[in-house]
């Protein structure tokens, strides 16, 4: 099936819900510049109330930007329609015509387009197979489960011949754990035989990095840091990040510098090269992973304060010089019942700077 | 508090809502009902509370048979899934309400109102606000406070969390057990979510279609489910599972391969079915007594730091999770393998063989 899919870039869009905003607590976006590159996956990735739905209605033309524009193909589309621009989205809730049937459900919009009968029937009939919704095609809408009727969603985009760009909010919220498996690798199978573009906005973390080539984490209306699922994970550039990204999230550990080598409670921490000194006053943090750092003999010790049973890890709550710090332990290793000592992979060993990350100096 | 049910089912007019349901709940820590919409978790919960009464069957808190008594007359809170509040009245008043109701004097409240906030981090600056100035995070927490203030011997708390942030549903489920352990309350907490139950511990009972499969230490049901609806009710990923058959001593594959555990050498022939969870499902040999397979990949999720390979094989789909990076693409061929002991073993009507 044939789609045109577009390339969408928003140029340093900034967006206000007063109409004279005085300062720039008064807006729900700041600055935000995203490239999302035609056929590509993205994520936007934040706590509620970081302006992830703004960008959403700021790209379906919903909402008119403040400042910046709007741009699909290179073409500026900030004061288009909704309706011209061609875009599909399926919502946190099911939209479905009820009383349809599955069928003229997925033949709506091809209908309203005043397509061929034959054509809608073999788009229809395509899509159907698709989504595995064959064998209901004939049932009413309001017979389905929510996960059947999210596929119609889904489907009413698909069929479309002329979709921009897919965009998703919050998709799987009323879905069961069971089926958000099946729902999710469903849709990177599609998006990978079809190449649309795609946004998808959610606030779970499995969800943003299990869908997208990239995620932009956004935190009080402006993007933080835009990288794919490793990057973020393995490098946050800010605190935030490394914070929401992760469960749990990264250990924040105060620290100072001697010699370019972090000192945390009297030990001092190993990196692969010095970092270059800090202003005296500036906060500086090591931010580690639960999961890189390690039970080790001849690292330093920690007073354990409970240790937490997931079925397939555990994690150590322990307490170093005033500090938590969470530590975690996969299958078939043993904890010690005393004296545990850990150690820091100085690989995956980073430090913040006021927030953000303390880059080494690259060699020249 | 104890609380047992004794029989006790709900039909709604010819539909069964509840299958006739012995359970005895663990008092004074947390019991966890797992299973996934319309299981029956919120149908058992207003029994439990007294807003419905059974069809059939017997109600008793701490020995006495309460099946008749209103919920007014049980001492019970409840915490939905929606944010509940009087959005007229201050955040203190919400919290302060069933003490006014139980006619406490004004210097009580504030001190136990005071306590309770302080537990669930809502500042006196907070506290003066109405529940609609507030987020959703505080707006739960102010429904958490009223429940426990309340220091109602059974606490009710019906998937609490599902309407918060990933972030903040992490915040909170941490703090919950520990709210409520010196209260000495009996606490009931609904989830669809298998990893919910890991991280809350207690005691889970599972569900399905309105009956109970099993009751036990959450950690023991997890590593030991007694069928297989248990054992797929509470994996996240979904559990893996493939048919054998069983034949002279051994398990013939789907795949031609051959099966031996010297545990299952007496199980009468016949087909059974073979579940284990995607975590064991492992990309690279390890030992002699793994079991090999293989598969064709169909999709990769990666999660930064872990990899979600959906597979075929055969008329089977499997989830391989694996710790790391691994960008298997689809099509890919891939060997397996798992070990024995992480297999679960069923025989033909779902129930779990053990030792033989």
């Amino acid at each position: 099936m044939v789609h045109t899919m577009a390339e969408i870039s928003l140029q340093n869009i900034s967006h206000s819900y007063q109409r004279l905003p005085n300062g720039s607590a008064d807006y729900a976006l700041r600055n935000v510049d995203l490239t999302c590159r035609k056929g590509g996956a993205y994520a936007l990735l934040g706590p509620s109330g970081c302006g992830k739905t703004t960008i959403l209605n700021i790209v379906s033309g919903l909402l008119m930007p403040t400042d910046g524009k709007v741009l699909f193909d290179g073409e500026d589309v900030t004061t288009h329609p909704p309706d011209q621009r061609n875009i599909a989205q399926v919502f946190q809730f099911p939209v479905v015509y009820d009383t349809m049937s599955v069928h003229d459900n997925l033949a709506f919009p091809l209908r309203n387009r005043n397509m061929d009968h034959l054509q809608i029937e073999e788009r229809v009939k395509d899509v159907a197979e698709m989504l595995e919704l064959t064998d209901s095609l004939h049932k009413k809408a309001s017979g389905l489960t929510a996960d059947g009727k999210q596929k119609i969603s889904l489907g009413r985009g698909l069929v479309r011949p002329d979709v921009n760009v897919m965009m998703f909010d919050e998709p799987l919220t009323v879905i069961d754990p069971h089926l958000k498996w099946e729902l999710r690798s469903k849709l990177k199978q599609l998006h990978r035989r079809f190449d649309f573009t795609m946004i998808y906005v959610t606030h779970d973390q499995t969800e943003a990095l299990t869908f997208a080539d990239e995620v932009a984490v956004m935190y009080e209306g402006e993007v933080v840091q835009v990288g794919t699922p490793d990057e973020l994970f393995e490098r946050p550039t800010h605190t935030f990040v490394g914070h929401f990204i992760g469960s749990p999230g990264m250990n924040l550990l105060p620290c100072t510098l001697v010699d370019g080598y972090p000192l945390f409670s009297g030990n001092r921490i190993q990196l692969p090269s010095p970092l270059p000194p800090v202003e005296p006053d500036q906060r500086l943090e090591i931010g580690i992973r639960p999961e890189f750092i390690k039970l080790d003999p001849e690292g330093f010790f920690v007073n354990v304060n409970r240790v937490d049973d997931v079925g397939r890890y555990r994690i150590i709550k322990a307490e170093c010089g005033g500090s938590l710090l969470n530590v975690y332990v996969p299958e078939g290793v043993a904890i010690p019942s005393e004296n545990v000592r850990v150690s820091f992979d100085p690989e995956h060993t980073q430090v913040y700077c006021e927030g953000w990350l303390h880059e080494r100096k690259e060699a020249a | 508090m104890t609380l047992e049910f004794q029989s006790v089912s709900k039909k709604v007019f010819e539909e069964t809502h509840i299958a006739p349901t012995s359970l005895k709940l663990e008092p004074e820590v947390f019991n966890i009902l797992l299973g996934p919409t319309l299981s029956g978790k919120t149908s058992l919960m207003r029994l439990m509370a007294g807003l419905d009464k059974p069809s059939t069957g017997k109600i008793f808190f701490e020995g006495v048979d309460v099946t008749k008594l209103p919920v007014q007359k049980r001492n019970v809170a409840m915490v939905y899934q929606q944010f509940i509040n009087f959005p007229n009245m201050s955040v203190f008043d919400n919290i302060a309400s069933p003490l006014r109701v139980q006619g406490l004097p004004e210097t009580e409240i504030k001190m136990k109102v005071g306590k309770v906030s302080e537990l669930l981090k809502l500042t006196t600056f907070l506290l003066q606000r109405r529940p609609a100035e507030l987020s959703g995070g505080q707006q739960q927490r102010t429904a958490l406070a009223r429940a426990l203030v309340k220091e109602a011997e059974l606490v009710l708390l019906d998937e609490p969390l599902v309407n918060l942030d990933y972030k903040l549903r992490e915040e909170l489920r941490e703090e919950l057990p520990h709210l409520f352990s010196d209260t000495g309350a009996t606490v009931v907490y609904a989830t669809t979510e298998p990893m919910e139950a890991l991280l809350l511990g207690g005691f889970t009972a599972t569900l399905r279609e309105g009956e109970v499969t099993q009751f036990g230490p959450t950690h023991q049901v997890f590593k030991n489910p007694l069928d297989l609806e248990t054992a797929k009710g509470f994996s996240d990923p979904p559990l893996n599972t493939m048919q054998v058959e069983k034949n002279g001593k051994s398990f013939l594959l789907e795949n031609q391969g051959k099966w031996d555990v010297a545990q299952y050498a007496s199980v009468p022939e016949g087909t059974y079915t073979i579940g284990f969870r995607p975590h064991h499902l492992q990309l690279h040999a390890t030992d002699e007594n793994n079991l090999k397979l293989s598969g064709e990949v169909l999709v990769t999720e990666i999660s930064g730091s872990e990899s979600f390979i959906h597979l075929k094989s055969g008329n089977n789909r499997w989830v391989l999770h694996a710790h790391g990076i691994h960008n298997l693409q689809p099509g890919t061929n891939v060997e397996m393998c798992l070990s024995s002991s992480n297999c679960f073993l069923f025989d033909s009507e779902g129930n779990r063989v053990t030792d033989i």
